[in-house]
């Protein structure tokens, strides 16, 4: 399996150089960085190149990678007071920012090819702008249409060529991107009857947001990459 | 004469026929479908950006509350994710278990979908018979795990405990007289094994019943032919799989091409339609059904020849058994680790597909090193077909409606997530 997918990740050196970076991977996967002015043309030749053949457009993956990495407890050293439960929460950043980080939103793409059996994920960074804005693939995949309107509805990213850009799986008028690392777990709004209007209502949401088990990262040896080099060689 | 403008009109979201609450807003001219406008979301839980919130192993439960009708298989492609981050091999013993449970479970998702899909389109009986042999195999869920639908069996590392040696039976009550309890425990008396082995010799024989009952009954092949044709090329390009991809006539099925677990070495074959209709994809299924039997079949024969562990042994992502931790004060500090904080998977990305009863349901988790994923994302199969829904209907009459969205085998759990 994994000389098969050395020797096709050389193929696609060869046929797309620099337009597609290769990320590495601990599970044998293939993932490229494909950088969004190029989607369109990646995609084109990978899904009508015979020797790529990616017929299936298997889904498409919003992510927001605005915590990536940082941890609600600070577990270095020991601390004289020993860890409180409650976390402190950041205030919420509105969407209002003129820019992003352009590496903040990311789109991700798993294709599949019936013919060679083979998977590949493409990464494409949504790039600064506010909305954030990817060219649309639903004419090269059309199962692309709903899997796109899902990541717009979820995160807020745009796609470029779309037919039919609406929200998807939220209320209908529901107020922000739900899917985003800043928009609260519990959410904005709760909704009830209101007796007097007659009809249901919303309303800022009344509870209290808690963490049950906070976010550790910890550093273990054994998966660190310094003591694999040692084992291996 | 007055101008006649097309019809619009709502379907669901409380129809009975529209399995769940899916609302569709349909364009019609007289009874002729121009267009269908499905909307979902009305059961969404946001379950992928709860699992961000929680430890790796506090999620497997949400997994069981996607597609309500397949539990063990979104349990399996979620732990086969996480097993592929922290690169550890499950116990030979525990794959096949997990093999026979998938089999059981297609087995489940099919009959409830053909009881469904043969009531929405007039045959009733279908319903009661396959209710009939559902009971059963949610008794093996039962006997396995305690619970009748949301097991929380898999687990990252193997399954949670072995098969057991005895199955539960029924109790005397006033509703029930001695002579038919005995009956419905005469099948109960040996292991689980002995009971599933039994349901596996009869079980072609229920098959052979539904099919008598449906495969040349001149109304189901009225309602069922020539509806929601889907050509392989079309159903390449909307991202079909499972059942929908095979019916179609695409040879493609991740137990066979990408095997997991011990797929490969199992016996079975793959049944592939021809004409990609309704009809088709119901001759798919049911065949899909003996195919299940058969491998179910095989895990028995192994399983009853090897014991053996079913979970790896490793503390660090598996907590220790009750009598160990009585006495021994490494695995009490395991056992308390693993339930607050749980364990950091390390750093990157995976993506874990089965072929679950529907299609490929997949699991994506990007992990940043910590204790709970950064983001997890479900594909689920469901999602795929219904947004191919508009097109299957286009110039059909209204009531094939309602043979498309059976055909589609749509839950609303893993659409909606």
């Amino acid at each position: 399996m994994t000389d098969r997918y050395e020797t096709f990740a050389a193929r696609i050196d060869e046929r797309f150089g620099e337009q597609m970076a290769r990320v590495p991977s601990s599970c044998g996967e293939l993932t490229f960085v494909v950088d969004k002015e190029d989607l369109i043309e990646v995609a084109t030749a990978l899904r009508n190149e015979g020797e790529f053949g990616f017929e299936m457009l298997m889904d498409v993956c919003g992510v927001d990678y605005l915590n990536y990495g940082s941890d609600e407890w600070t577990t270095s050293s020991a601390t004289g007071t020993g860890f409180s439960r409650g976390v402190e929460r950041e205030p919420v950043i509105l969407d209002e920012a003129d820019e992003f980080d352009p590496q903040r939103f990311a789109v991700v793409y798993h294709l599949l090819s019936l013919q060679h059996n083979l998977r590949l994920r493409l990464r494409v960074y949504a790039g600064s702008s506010n909305p954030p804005i990817v060219k649309s693939v639903v004419d090269i995949w059309n199962g692309a249409n709903w899997f796109e309107r899902e990541v717009f509805d979820l995160f807020g990213i745009l796609f470029q060529g779309h037919p039919d850009l609406r929200r998807i799986l939220t209320d209908y008028g529901f107020i922000g991107h739900p899917f985003r690392k800043d928009f609260p777990l519990i959410g904005n709004v709760e909704v009830s009857y209101d007796v007097e209007k007659g009809r249901v209502a919303y309303q800022p949401v009344s509870i209290e947001p808690r963490t049950l088990v906070p976010r550790v990262i910890r550093d273990d040896n054994r998966y660190s990459a310094d003591l694999k080099d040692v084992q291996d060689g | 004469m007055a101008e006649i403008q097309n019809y619009t009109m709502n379907f669901g979201p409380q129809h009975p026929a529209a399995h769940g609450v899916l609302r569709l807003v349909l364009e019609l001219d007289g009874e002729t479908i121009q267009k269908a406008d499905p909307h979902v979301g009305l059961l969404h839980r946001g379950t992928e950006k709860l699992a961000e919130s929680k430890p790796f192993s506090q999620s497997i439960g949400y997994m069981d509350r996607l597609d309500y009708v397949s539990m063990m298989c979104n349990e399996h492609g979620y732990v086969l994710a996480i097993e592929k981050l922290l690169a550890v091999t499950i116990p030979l013993r525990a794959q096949y278990i997990r093999v026979m449970f998938d089999e059981i479970t297609r087995i489940l998702n099919h009959l409830m979908w053909l009881g469904a899909h043969g009531l929405d389109i007039g045959a009733m009986t279908m319903f009661l018979y396959c209710f009939r042999e559902r009971e059963d195999l949610m008794d093996c869920y039962e006997a396995v795990s305690g619970t009748r639908m949301h097991a929380t069996y898999y687990r990252p590392g193997g399954v949670y405990r072995d098969l057991p040696e005895t199955m539960p039976k029924y109790q005397e009550s006033k509703f029930r007289s001695k002579k038919e309890i005995d009956r419905l425990n005469s099948i109960r008396e040996g292991s689980l094994l002995d009971f599933i082995e039994a349901f596996t010799d009869k079980f072609p024989g229920c098959v052979d019943e539904y099919e008598t009952l449906l495969t040349d009954n001149r109304i189901w092949k009225q309602r069922t032919v020539n509806i929601g044709v889907v050509t392989p090329d079309r159903a390449m390009q909307l991202g079909f799989s499972g059942p929908m991809l095979r019916g179609s006539g695409v040879e493609w099925d991740l137990r066979k091409k990408q095997p997991y677990e011990v797929y490969d070495q199992v016996d079975f074959d793959i049944p592939v339609g021809r004409n990609g209709d309704c009809y088709d994809r119901y001759l798919v299924r049911v065949e899909e059904m003996r195919q299940s039997n058969r491998i179910i079949k095989q895990c028995i024969d192994w399983l009853r020849a090897n014991p053996g562990p079913v979970m790896i042994d490793d503390h660090k992502l598996v907590a220790p058994n009750r009598v160990e931790m009585k006495d021994d004060m490494e695995s009490l500090i395991h056992h308390f680790k693993l339930f607050t904080e749980g364990y950091c998977v390390p750093e990157g990305e995976a993506y874990a597909a089965v072929e679950h009863p529907k299609g490929e349901f997949g699991v994506y988790i990007i992990s940043d090193g910590a204790n709970k994923p950064y983001r997890v994302k479900i594909r689920a199969p469901g999602f795929a077909h219904i947004s191919a829904m508009s097109e299957m209907v286009e110039g059909h009459m209204l009531a094939d409606v309602v043979a498309v969205i059976g055909t589609q085998d749509i839950v609303f759990g893993e659409v909606d997530r």
